[in-house]
């Protein structure tokens, strides 16, 4: 083992793998002091904001699933939520449990995919799921399975898995026939033993021992575990009306980053699951608190790297609460999917829990229905200053243990992984 | 893999994005059923989204989103000099795709709306046709993992993938769909592309183009009956133009700012 004393540490991660985006990690350690420590985002801006310029407020869903690639599914509900609230329609109720169902598949998918292809590369100690094919195949299989389920879930519920199309403003363009509902809960519940197979492998993993004390911000639920739309929360006690997002979020610009940052009561605050799981425990489905229990996730946890742990706990929540949506759903009467109203001028916020935490979408239209001013706010772009914040404890901390270059280089990685970021959403 | 008792060497690929949203290199991750069967018939040599692992060493790169600032000319042009073949995947590498949207805006009020005056490089939004020669195209937004595999299959043996030279509409009509038409929505089938299974209209959404034009669309007829079904000038022009798939075309309306 290398004393730092003795030498000097010189980290510098070009394009981390395993997340998507481009984004640098850059360490320096000399004379056991740091002397650099960054979390530098490098990707390229879209300008969605200007892209949503001068079109139709019905063309908002289809355009902000282009966001992002993997929560796709989230970006056209946020911004079709968006368009309502400036519209005042009342989406009927069929459509609202078919979105928040296609929601649900996306994040059973974007959660599988993260554990499973990105982070548990660094457990097995090798560069990517290419390798666990061969030397541990039962573990893709059951990532396959659960992937394959929530996938063709998306397929039959959003139209596909990225950039669906039924999501319009208003509603639904369509909704899956009673027979295809009835097909996909028996896959779903086939799927089951599987998703307990999945706990128990994580289960055997210990994640890194780090703390740092942070703020969560997150939707607060009223009467189930949030998803869609609702009072904003933070576990510093502030709590606010969907509209007030820009209070909550406090972008601004930094050097070290394409992507802006946000602030709230500290430095820097987290979203994502570990941000919905501490401040909204209570709601889980009780399959979802019996795991969070059995591995020992407690509410009020502030080691960044349980959002792993947390993500697992919402795939047992999303399961079991897509199982009893899809059983209602087929004893119900669901040909009303698509409210009609009429363009006026009007300004909209939406909130919605993305897989990677709380994002909001906001439009201004104009009479004639054209955007005038458009806003998003990232999910990832929320997590970055907590990231880089995180970072300059983690470090010091691996440095004063004694632990050597790769090490270091490796557990940074793991931290940037944990909060699994979406870096072109966050630039977008 | 052998073939007449001779060793095959598997092809090494590279995968690569630039400015979009990663999602068509997801479809490639995604569909875990078929992953095993590709990475028999391909090494990997890099593919960040996926894999630490990174080696320069790769003859067929394919390559996602567009080219919008300089680093990212060189980066590509770098890509380019190591592949033997380069596929450009998805609207926003084959098209300039939504990322086009922005065009229609001068470069520095563009900055301004988003960032203020705080200083951010950016440029123009070019396909990789326009930076470097790019030998197949696979469109789409995203690119269909069956597509890709398709691809893949023909670039192992050495034969040119040729795309589907029929619209879109023979597809829909393969599929036993209803005319969107009819519904009284905008499609943008009958002059696109095929090969996307007609996903879009089949989900009562109507194409919007992201697989480029077919060859000797008729777009003058096209644009006459959308006229004539009475959809407005806007509602024409927001839809050919969403992912630039038809530019160039001077009988489609201009998307104003």
């Amino acid at each position: 083992m290398t004393n730092i004393l003795e030498k000097p540490i010189d980290i510098h991660v070009e394009h981390i793998a395993r997340v998507e985006g481009h984004g640098n990690i850059k360490i320096g350690i000399e004379d056991g002091k740091l002397t650099e420590c960054t979390w530098e985002v490098v990707e390229t801006p879209r300008f969605f904001e200007m892209m949503f310029k001068g079109l139709s407020i019905e063309m908002a869903p289809l355009l902000a699933a282009r966001v992002c690639g993997i929560c796709s599914i989230s970006h056209a509900l946020t911004a079709a939520r968006a368009a309502e609230r400036a519209l005042n329609i009342q989406v009927p109720e069929t459509a609202q449990k078919i979105r928040l169902l296609a929601k649900h598949a996306e994040t059973l998918q974007s959660h599988v995919l993260h554990l499973f292809f990105l982070v548990a590369p660094d457990f097995l100690n090798v560069g990517s799921v290419i390798p666990i094919l061969s030397s541990h195949p039962h573990i893709v299989q059951i990532a396959t399975q659960l992937k394959g389920y929530a996938n063709r879930a998306s397929d039959l519920l959003a139209g596909r898995t990225s950039h669906p199309m039924v999501f319009k403003v208003g509603g639904l363009t369509q909704v899956p026939r009673k027979r295809q509902l009835k097909n996909l809960l028996n896959e779903l519940e086939e799927n089951i033993p599987y998703l307990e197979q999945a706990i128990e492998i994580f289960k055997g993993l210990s994640m890194p021992d780090f703390e740092r004390e942070t703020e969560f911000v997150s939707l607060k639920g009223q009467d189930r575990y949030p998803f869609i739309g609702g009072d904003l929360v933070s576990s510093d006690g502030i709590r606010m009306g969907e509209d007030e997002y820009q209070a909550m979020t406090n972008e601004y610009m930094v050097d070290i980053s394409t992507s802006k940052w946000c602030k709230l009561s500290r430095d820097s605050f987290a979203v994502g699951a570990l941000a919905r799981f501490n401040n909204n425990y209570e709601l889980l489905h009780p399959k979802a608190i019996e795991l969070a229990e059995e591995i020992g996730l407690k509410p009020g946890s502030h080691n960044p790297f349980f959002h792993n742990l947390a993500q697992l706990v919402e795939c047992v929540h999303v399961v079991y609460e897509s199982k009893d949506m899809l059983t209602e759903l087929i004893d119900s009467d669901t040909s009303a999917f698509m409210a009609s109203y009429e363009v006026h001028a009007g300004e909209g916020v939406g909130a919605l829990e993305a897989p990677r935490g709380i994002l909001y979408h906001h439009f201004q239209i104009d009479d004639e229905g054209k955007i005038v001013k458009a806003n998003c706010v990232i999910p990832t772009g929320q997590n970055h200053a907590n990231i880089h914040h995180d970072l300059h404890k983690l470090v010091p901390e691996l440095a004063a243990q004694g632990e050597i270059e790769a090490e270091i280089s490796k557990r940074a990685q793991m931290l940037v992984r944990a909060y699994d970021p979406c870096i072109s959403c966050s630039v977008h | 893999m052998k073939y007449l008792g001779i060793p095959l060497e598997k092809p090494k690929v590279a995968f690569f994005g630039f400015t979009g949203c990663e999602g068509c290199q997801l479809q490639i991750a995604n569909k875990e059923e078929t992953l095993a069967d590709l990475l028999g018939a391909v090494e990997v040599m890099s593919f960040r989204l996926i894999s630490s692992d990174k080696d320069d060493g790769y003859d067929i790169a394919f390559v996602e989103g567009s080219i919008t600032t300089e680093g990212e000319v060189e980066r590509l042009k770098k890509i380019r000099a190591q592949a033997k073949i380069l596929v450009a995947i998805g609207a926003c590498a084959c098209l300039g795709g939504v990322n086009n949207l922005r065009s229609r805006f001068p470069l520095d009020e563009t900055i301004q709306e988003v960032y203020g005056n705080h200083v951010i490089e950016s440029g123009p939004v070019r396909k990789l046709s326009e930076v470097v020669t790019v030998d197949y195209e696979l469109p789409g937004c995203p690119i269909s993992k069956a597509e890709f595999e398709w691809l893949v299959r023909h670039v192992i043996v050495g034969v040119i993938p040729q795309l589907p030279q029929y619209p879109v509409c023979v597809e829909c009509k393969q599929r036993i769909k209803t005319c969107v038409f009819d519904m009284g929505i905008m499609c943008m089938g009958p002059v696109t592309r095929a090969g996307c299974n007609a996903i879009c209209p089949s989900n009562h959404m109507g194409c919007w183009g992201c697989r480029g034009a077919v060859d000797e669309a008729n777009f003058e007829s096209f644009i006459e009956i959308l006229r004539e079904r009475g959809f407005a000038e806007r509602e024409i022009a927001e839809r050919a133009n969403f992912f630039n798939a038809f530019s160039g075309v001077d009988v489609i309306p201009q998307l104003e700012g």
